[in-house]
């Protein structure tokens, strides 16, 4: 997957987020880096919806012992789960 | 009116009564897969009831629980309650300034803890640290502090069993408080035990039945997960917060332990209908489900019943103050063009209801009023609170008659029907919400000026939570540090969905907030904020 594919799938996870959960939020305050979960910014039914939306949006399966916060807390750390859930399906 | 003498006079004897009768059954089954009989559980609370006793527990002292659902913890409820004393269970995840507000409010004689919210804790008399043994052998204990294993080693085997009382204090529920600071809700063990005799005569339960233990604690529909089984020997199945939130592993674990009974809220039945992929396993012991704490979306309902076609469903109704005092039975399958909520039905047997008008006149059929509640079940009062406990009651006939602040109105055949609120509280997830504790919240953080919250209907979530904010700067802060910000000084389940800023609050005439101008613009900033982002 190339740089480009994985900025988009970050710019996708982004909008999602930020249509989701921060209405009204400019981009730009919402960073690569921005903790999800542990911040509160998506809490536990929220992950249930971020989770439908990774797993339609590029077609991967999320199990439940992937669904923490070390693939889901952060956009940069959902962008590679997804590189590396379709590095692995391919 | 006469009062109706129950079999149990302090709710600790369905336990007692069990382990004599069926003393090997397994009584409670752990989130990690351990269990306790009714004998050892009997022992191990009357050991904690010594424990108690011997640090000078006197009747109605209060006693903390903050840690997560356990064996442990069911344990050190009964044995609260065998030494008289009242225990008054707190959110474990909540912030520690709340958790704090709340063993301070009620002041604690002890407290039962895991190691983390021990520390929270300054001035508490007695603390019994709680939790996985391996991570408390790496950490000293705090000063003066007990574990857990020590109480059960050490501790006389005693219970309080001389001078039981059925209006004894047997636990308090707080609730959110519309200033910002959480409301206790002290109840009796008449007051429970009236409910549970009638969850008795009505689920009909015996021995072989598995309870679902969904809701924590400080949660009122844990009173019947806990104590209908205790007084049945049947099993208590605890789920923890972890596996509560997830569907997919919840569905398995109903199937696979063969649960008979579940009930939770709304919520959790439509998180499980629609992410817990159902279909691949064999629900057949299932027969009884039910469901309480809010409305629930009619499309939600019709999705678990064909997933979970055989069970029968029971809508339950109650504020924390009365317990369930409305009922009905939700005929299954719902039909396909039904999009009203199911009604909340009649009044259970132990409880009086009435609709009244703002007169406090009785209403025809018909109309909407308000919702007041009488019996042995309803609360004693407010803890600490006579002025928020008188105004919530209307004497009449010689009875108390509690004011649920609901709407409703009564249908002939359906019962009642649920309309609304007139004030501020709302129902999310099955937690009650003052929208003033949110705003009490928003007015903490140093960037806001002021802060009103107001509730709009939503299909999906049920409610969705608005915060409108003025700010002090030109630069307001982010939305994404007003939710860090939430999510540090409210349980999550209170955090708003959205922000919007505002210039100035609108102002009614007597310069209040204006906050039906704010309801109604609501919808529309919603949409315009989503399709901005």
């Amino acid at each position: 997957m190339s740089d480009q594919v994985a900025d988009q799938i970050k710019e996708e996870i982004r909008r999602y987020v930020l249509s989701e959960f921060l209405p009204g939020e400019k981009a730009s305050n919402l960073g690569d880096d921005t903790p999800l979960r542990t911040s509160g910014i998506v809490d536990s039914v929220g992950l249930l919806r971020l989770i439908d939306f990774v797993e339609e949006r590029y077609r991967i399966q999320v199990d439940a012992h992937e669904a923490g916060v070390e693939n889901f807390d952060r956009i940069e750390d959902i962008a590679s789960f997804i590189k590396k859930k379709r590095q692995a399906g391919a | 009116m006469a009062e109706t003498s129950y079999p149990a006079v302090n709710l600790c004897e369905y336990l007692e009564d069990s382990a004599d009768r069926l003393s090997g059954r397994v009584a409670v089954v752990d989130p990690d897969g351990s269990s306790v009989t009714y004998r050892e559980l009997n022992d191990r609370a009357n050991r904690v009831a010594g424990f108690l006793l011997e640090r000078g527990l006197q009747p109605g002292d209060r006693v903390g629980l903050v840690q997560p659902k356990s064996v442990t913890g069911v344990c050190a409820i009964f044995g609260i309650l065998k030494a008289r004393g009242a225990y008054v269970p707190v959110d474990s995840t909540a912030p520690p300034a709340r958790i704090r507000s709340i063993l301070d409010n009620c002041r604690v004689r002890a407290l039962f803890s895991d190691l983390r919210c021990a520390e929270v804790v300054a001035d508490v008399e007695t603390v019994v640290v709680t939790g996985p043994r391996a991570e408390r052998d790496l950490q000293n204990l705090p000063q003066g502090a007990f574990a857990w294993e020590k109480v059960l080693e050490s501790a006389p085997d005693r219970a309080e069993h001389a001078s039981r009382h059925p209006d004894d204090l047997a636990y308090i529920l707080y609730t959110s408080g519309s200033t910002g600071i959480p409301k206790g809700v002290t109840l009796t063990h008449r007051n429970a035990i009236s409910f549970v005799e009638w969850c008795s005569s009505v689920f009909n339960p015996d021995e072989h039945d598995r309870f679902s233990s969904h809701a924590p604690f400080h949660f009122d529909l844990s009173i019947l997960d806990i104590y209908l089984p205790m007084k049945h020997g049947s099993s208590l199945y605890l789920i923890s917060e972890e596996l509560g939130k997830n569907p997919a592993k919840m569905a398995a674990f109903v199937a696979s332990n063969q649960l008979t009974v579940w009930y939770s809220t709304p919520s959790i039945l439509s998180l499980l209908a629609e992410f817990g992929d159902l279909k691949q396993y064999d629900f057949s012991d299932l027969r009884l489900v039910l469901f309480a704490g809010e409305v629930f979306p009619v499309k939600h309902l019709r999705n678990i019943t064909r997933h979970w076609p055989s069970p029968i469903y029971f809508n339950l109704y109650g504020p924390t103050e009365t317990n369930v005092c409305t009922y009905a039975r939700i005929p299954t399958p719902v039909p396909d063009d039904r999009t009203q909520p199911y009604p909340i039905g009649w009044p259970c047997s132990h409880c009086s209801a009435v609709v009244v008008d703002d007169n406090k006149e009785p209403v025809p059929d018909g109309e909407e009023g308000l919702l007041y509640i009488s019996g042995p079940s309803v609360f004693a009062g407010y803890w600490g609170r006579a002025e928020e406990t008188a105004p919530a009651f209307l004497e009449r006939d010689g009875c108390r008659w509690y004011n649920t602040g609901d709407v409703v109105k009564q249908d002939p055949v359906d019962g009642f029907i649920y309309v609304g609120r007139r004030d501020r509280m709302v129902k999310r997830r099955g937690y009650r919400i003052e929208l003033g504790d949110i705003e009490s919240a928003l007015y903490r953080h140093k960037q806001i000026s002021e802060a009103a919250v107001v509730a709009i209907p939503d299909a999906d979530a049920g409610v969705k939570i608005l915060a409108f904010v003025t700010t002090l700067h030109d630069a307001p802060p982010s939305i994404v540090d007003l939710k860090v910000f939430c999510s540090k000084a409210l349980p999550a389940y209170m955090s708003p969905d959205a922000f919007l800023f505002q210039n100035s609050l609108p102002r009614t005439s007597t310069d209040k907030v204006d906050y039906q101008k704010l309801q109604n613009e609501s919808t529309l900033k919603l949409e315009s904020s989503k399709n901005m982002g």
